[in-house]
């Protein structure tokens, strides 16, 4: 097994992607992404220096909206589908320990 | 002791500030859902401001509009530009990223001159997403011993300018100059109403302290700071906390801190072990954005006189200096207007911005006095027929009135200024009268002059030019 | 393969009776009704099937009819949609559990289309959770079997789709590509699939997978079908950034065009991997176009075979950030705890099926901070590669024309453990997607054990009226005029 991605690095991802992992799960995840990246190395033999970034299939360019008030959902119907609410607001548990 | 500000030994403080303003458009950043403060929670929604699944965003032009305005009333370069994606989780990110610009932002390399001229520079001014608001549900209010959060995403997707100083300013006053500067050019632009007091306005701000020909100490960023005032205190603060940190040995963390206005200090807000990392990304969901140079120009030119060069004016026109209390203060308010136009329908132009400082301005009302009664009133003090003392008398009559006759309401009020000779027989009177007074004022004891003064006014009722008795009294102690 | 208890009727044919009078819209949907009640039990296409809101709009249709309204193109022809599109009032599950039982407050714009159209929507169809897979063995609920053989997979991840066109539940269906979703599938059940350029169809109400490269696209059974569908759902949306601001040229007004003189280019440089007979059916759809009138070229795409790389690179990427929203604050699933963070981890843990979660943690990995250049960086370069080495091809040929799978209808299971054979199933469709191609897959033929083989039709950028032309001569060829 290479050593492109190792369980620390698992353990590191599913915390930032908020993926609560068992151990057993993080080395499974481990052997099966580094597997993956050894297949993805093809691509580390190519010559990339003058090669610029494709990130647009279609190329536009200035795509507005005019700044015109279109009517809203309504709030009974979006808060009825939310797994809490109060006082018209979405209820969420405590954010402790950090804020952005 | 140092240079700057009231810091200890020869600390040198080193501030930049990052500011947030909400633009003034009708709808959102990214969808048609109004821009409004103040509505019941969770109005001003749709797919996108949710962040639904399969809700797109699409760029409202006058958000361009505004933000370019902004920019170039900073002294920007306003260039093509793309959006990115800042991933991270919080439950007011509806789609847990928010749209910003990263490495490629609308406006970039700008300064703000501060009214004494000092220029602050601007490293860039972006457009992204405001996040929707939480209100901490529990006992005290704050997050912490709350039992729920409450998500209200009224504001979520609001178009937000962030604009990045470079840490140019060196003082706790600089700081709180370059603040009500950039509010007075947003609000003259009309880009935000800028009310720091309704967040339309936010400010935080990275602190960091060294001693002279050092480098760059490790800074701290400040947040909650809500207020002008609170600027400066919480600068003030950091700068002596980080300073009592190094003077005792330690180091200063390099981490953001929470400004608590109540109990006057910053707190740690979070570990940083738990950085973020935000995985920047260009947009997918948007295409770039390239302002025609026909468009960077009509905004440009449609700009109105900002508040540096309406003191640059207001100054020559008054003879106070540009940076004076008279000239910030009225141009502030967008007086300048006023006291300009008293100087065209003849008055003076430097009595009227005194007046119009003390009567308006400071108060914080509007004029609605008619120019000309003001340029008359002005007129009268020049000339010397009234003092500046009773120019006062009749302006406040003018404000309640609405408008009047100056030289009118001073014959009524039995104002005339007394000429010389009989101003000097009530001064010889008034030296008689305070025989001790006068002694000690001869003796060399300045202060001692007031009760003397005082027994003029008593005897003229007021209509004594004081600048003429003092000219007097010492003219006779001499 | 016609559906039982219908007869080989095309979409236009469809509307057109309906619109005459000839026959109800009500009478249309009853006899597919009926065949989802016979089949579907063994199939299972459906997350759901939305049988009285179809009754009540295809009265609703009939009402027009009968006033003298047009009800438009596609008066009174059935749809089946891949359950990630959203539909107001009806539930929209992206076959996950995080999404289990949430209905949407708004219509995905090519529903709001199709309605507009007169189109009556059957039901909700099954995918591979997120549309991230090619066996529809993913899905949350049960997986979709292949009408041709219930022991085999119908493909990924619009097998719900693909299925419930072969088997005659729907005049069309529609489904999503990212990586060749659509025509992956359309190729395992026989029936045709198509993936537009990029920016064709508006991606506004689909739920997203990876932003540059999903497409919505038809399933239908005949390359007429699929043409009559892209022109009434293909066009500007000004609620999709991304969507082409330009009218299409129709499509169903070239199908008769037939080939002479175009250019019909053969990737001689194509990765290896398709099974035998999956290349005698290529070899043999070469044959018939150059007997129709084409002239066979060889060209090199030299990049091709890096799509795959590239492609599960910026995709998992893509989706890490489009599937952070599904966070339980909003809507969806939630599991309690006592703090967001901890929420969070707990309901993205419960809700997101493996390979979902593998693709997050893949796609966070090669954006993560250190690893953007070495992973999600490089794969922007070689995708610009993949495209322009399209784009030079493209100067020889008009069309280029591959096999759309390696091979027939797998059985279920058959991939194993090991998640990079399934992915080797998208070896052909996903570098158009990365290029923002149109491709399409026609059934041609039967490869081993009489399963559905089908051939992948390509283009450039805009350029669907060729392929479909090419489309409609290779489906004439076969001799089954619809």
């Amino acid at each position: 097994m290479s050593d492109r991605i190792s369980a620390a690095d698992v353990a590191k991802v599913a915390r930032l992607s908020r993926l609560d992992v068992t151990s057993e799960e993080i080395d499974r995840m481990t052997v099966q992404l580094d597997g993956m990246l050894e297949h993805f190395a093809d691509i580390d033999a190519l010559d990339l220096a003058a090669v610029e970034p494709m990130t647009q299939p279609y190329p536009l360019v200035n795509v507005f909206r005019a700044d015109v008030p279109q009517p809203c959902l309504d709030r009974e119907e979006v808060l009825a589908a939310a797994p809490a609410a109060e006082d018209g607001r979405f209820r969420v548990p405590p954010t402790v320990g950090y804020e952005p | 002791m140092s240079a700057y500000d009231g810091l200890p030994g020869e600390w040198e403080l080193v501030v930049g500030l990052e500011v947030h303003v909400e633009l003034a458009t009708a709808t959102k950043l990214f969808s048609a859902s109004p821009n409004r403060f103040g509505d019941e929670p969770n109005t001003n929604i749709d797919p996108v401001t949710l962040g639904l699944p399969g809700a797109l965003p699409v760029l409202n032009e006058q958000a361009v509009e505004l933000a370019m305005r902004v920019g170039l009333a900073l002294n920007c370069t306003v260039q093509p530009c793309t959006f990115h994606r800042k991933n991270y989780f919080y439950p007011d990110m509806p789609k847990a990223y928010q749209i910003s610009q990263y490495d490629q932002p609308l406006n970039v390399d700008g300064f703000l001159e501060l009214p004494g001229g000092k220029r602050i520079g601007i490293e860039r001014a972006h457009m992204e997403e405001d996040a929707g608001k939480s209100t901490h549900a529990g006992a005290t209010g704050r997050v912490h011993g709350a039992t729920a959060s409450l998500i209200d995403l009224n504001r979520a997707g609001v178009p937000l300018v962030e604009i990045v100083s470079r840490p140019d300013i060196r003082s706790a006053d600089e700081a709180r100059q370059y603040v009500n500067e950039l509010r007075a050019i947003l609000v003259a632009v009309e880009a935000s109403d800028a009310k720091m007091e309704e967040g339309s306005m936010r400010v935080d701000a990275n602190v960091s302290v060294r001693l002279p020909g050092q480098p760059l100490g490790t800074r701290c960023e400040i947040k909650n700071v809500n207020s002008v005032r609170s600027v400066g205190r919480a600068i003030e603060y950091e700068a002596r906390r980080q300073i009592d940190l190094i003077e005792s040995g330690q180091s200063v963390r390099q981490e953001t801190r929470h400004w608590d206005e109540n109990d006057g200090r910053t707190h740690t807000l979070r570990a940083k072990e738990d950085a973020d990392d935000y995985r920047y990304f260009l947009e997918p969901d948007l295409v770039p954005l390239a302002p025609s140079h026909e468009w960077i120009q009509r905004v440009h030119h449609a700009l109105p006189p900002l508040p540096a060069a309406r003191r640059a004016h207001l100054a020559t026109c008054t003879g106070f200096a540009p940076d004076s209390e008279a000239v910030v203060s009225v141009v502030e308010r967008g007086q300048d207007h006023y006291v300009l136009a008293v100087g065209h329908v003849g008055g003076d132009p430097g009595r009227a911005l005194v007046y119009v400082k003390e009567a308006f301005a400071d108060q914080g009302i509007e004029p609605a006095v008619p120019a000309l009664d003001i340029a008359a009133l002005t007129n009268l003090e020049v000339e010397g027929t009234i003092t500046a003392t009773q120019a006062k008398a009749i302006l406040a009559d003018l404000l309640a009135n609405g408008g009047g006759d100056p030289a009118a309401i001073a014959a009524a009020k039995g104002f005339e200024a007394l000429d010389t000779s009989a101003l000097e027989s009530v001064v010889d009177q008034a030296i008689v009268e305070q025989a001790d007074a006068w002694a000690k004022f001869c003796a060399g004891d300045g202060k001692a002059m007031g009760a003397i003064v005082g027994a003029v006014m008593k005897a003229t009722q007021g209509k004594a030019d004081g600048k003429l008795v003092t000219a007097l009294l010492n003219q006779k102690r001499a | 393969m016609s559906a039982p208890g219908t007869s080989a009727i095309t979409a236009a044919e469809v509307a057109q009776s309906v619109r005459n009078g000839a026959t109800t819209a009500a009478a249309v949907l009853e006899a597919h009704l009926a065949t989802i009640a016979a089949r579907e039990p063994d199939i299972h296409a459906f997350n759901l099937v939305t049988a009285d809101r179809a009754r009540e709009r295809a009265a609703h249709i009939d009402d027009q009819v009968a006033k003298g309204i047009d009800p438009g193109p596609l008066a009174g022809v059935t749809v089946a949609l891949k359950d990630n599109m959203c539909t107001h009032g009806v539930p929209t599950t992206c076959s996950s559990k995080i999404l289990e039982g949430w209905v949407p407050p708004y219509d995905a714009t090519v529903v709001s289309v199709l309605q507009a159209a007169g189109a009556v929507v059957v039901g909700k169809t099954n995918l591979d959770e997120f549309a991230m897979g090619s066996s529809t063995e993913n899905s949350a609920f049960g997986p979709t079997r292949n009408p041709h053989d219930t022991s085999r997979v119908p493909g990924g991840s619009s097998g719900g789709s693909a299925a419930a066109v072969a088997a005659g539940f729907s005049q069309f269906s529609l489904g999503s590509d990212t990586g060749g979703s659509i025509r992956q599938p359309a190729a395992l059940c026989g029936v045709v699939g198509v993936k537009p350029t990029y920016g064709y169809v508006s991606r506004y109400g689909l739920v997203a997978f990876a932003s540059s490269l999903d497409q919505i696209g038809p399933f239908t059974n005949t390359v007429a079908d699929s043409a009559l569908v892209l022109d009434v759902i293909g066009g500007h949306d000004p609620l999709d950034s991304t969507s082409i601001p330009k009218a299409h040229p129709s499509l169903v007004s070239v199908l008769d065009q037939g080939v002479e003189g175009l250019r019909v280019g053969r990737i001689t440089d194509l990765p290896a991997g398709a099974d035998p007979d999956v290349q005698e059916r290529l070899e043999a759809a070469f044959d018939a176009l150059q007997s129709a009138g084409a002239t066979i070229v060889d060209v090199q795409v030299p990049a091709f075979t890096f799509g795959l790389t590239a492609y599960y690179l910026i995709a998992p990427a893509e989706a890490s950030s489009n599937l952070a929203r599904y966070d339980g604050v909003r809507y969806g699933l939630r599991v309690d705890a006592p703090d967001t963070n901890a929420m969070y981890g707990a309901t993205r843990a419960a809700g997101f099926g493996d390979e979902v979660k593998r693709r997050i943690m893949l796609g966070t990995y090669a954006l993560s901070a250190g690893y953007y250049d070495a992973y999600y960086g490089k794969a922007l370069k070689v995708r610009r590669l993949i495209h322009d080495d399209f784009q030079r091809a493209y100067q020889h040929a008009d069309v280029l024309l591959t096999p759309t799978s390696p091979s027939v209808a797998f059985p279920f299971g058959s991939k194993g453990d090991n998640p990079f054979a399934m992915y080797l199933c998208d070896t052909y469709t996903i570098p158009t997607n990365l290029a923002g191609h149109p491709g399409m897959s026609v059934p041609y033929g039967t490869g081993a054990d009489g399963l559905p083989v089908g051939v992948q039709v390509l283009a450039g950028t805009l350029q669907e009226p060729t392929m479909f032309r090419v489309a409609a001569a290779l489906e004439r060829s076969l001799g089954d005029s619809k």
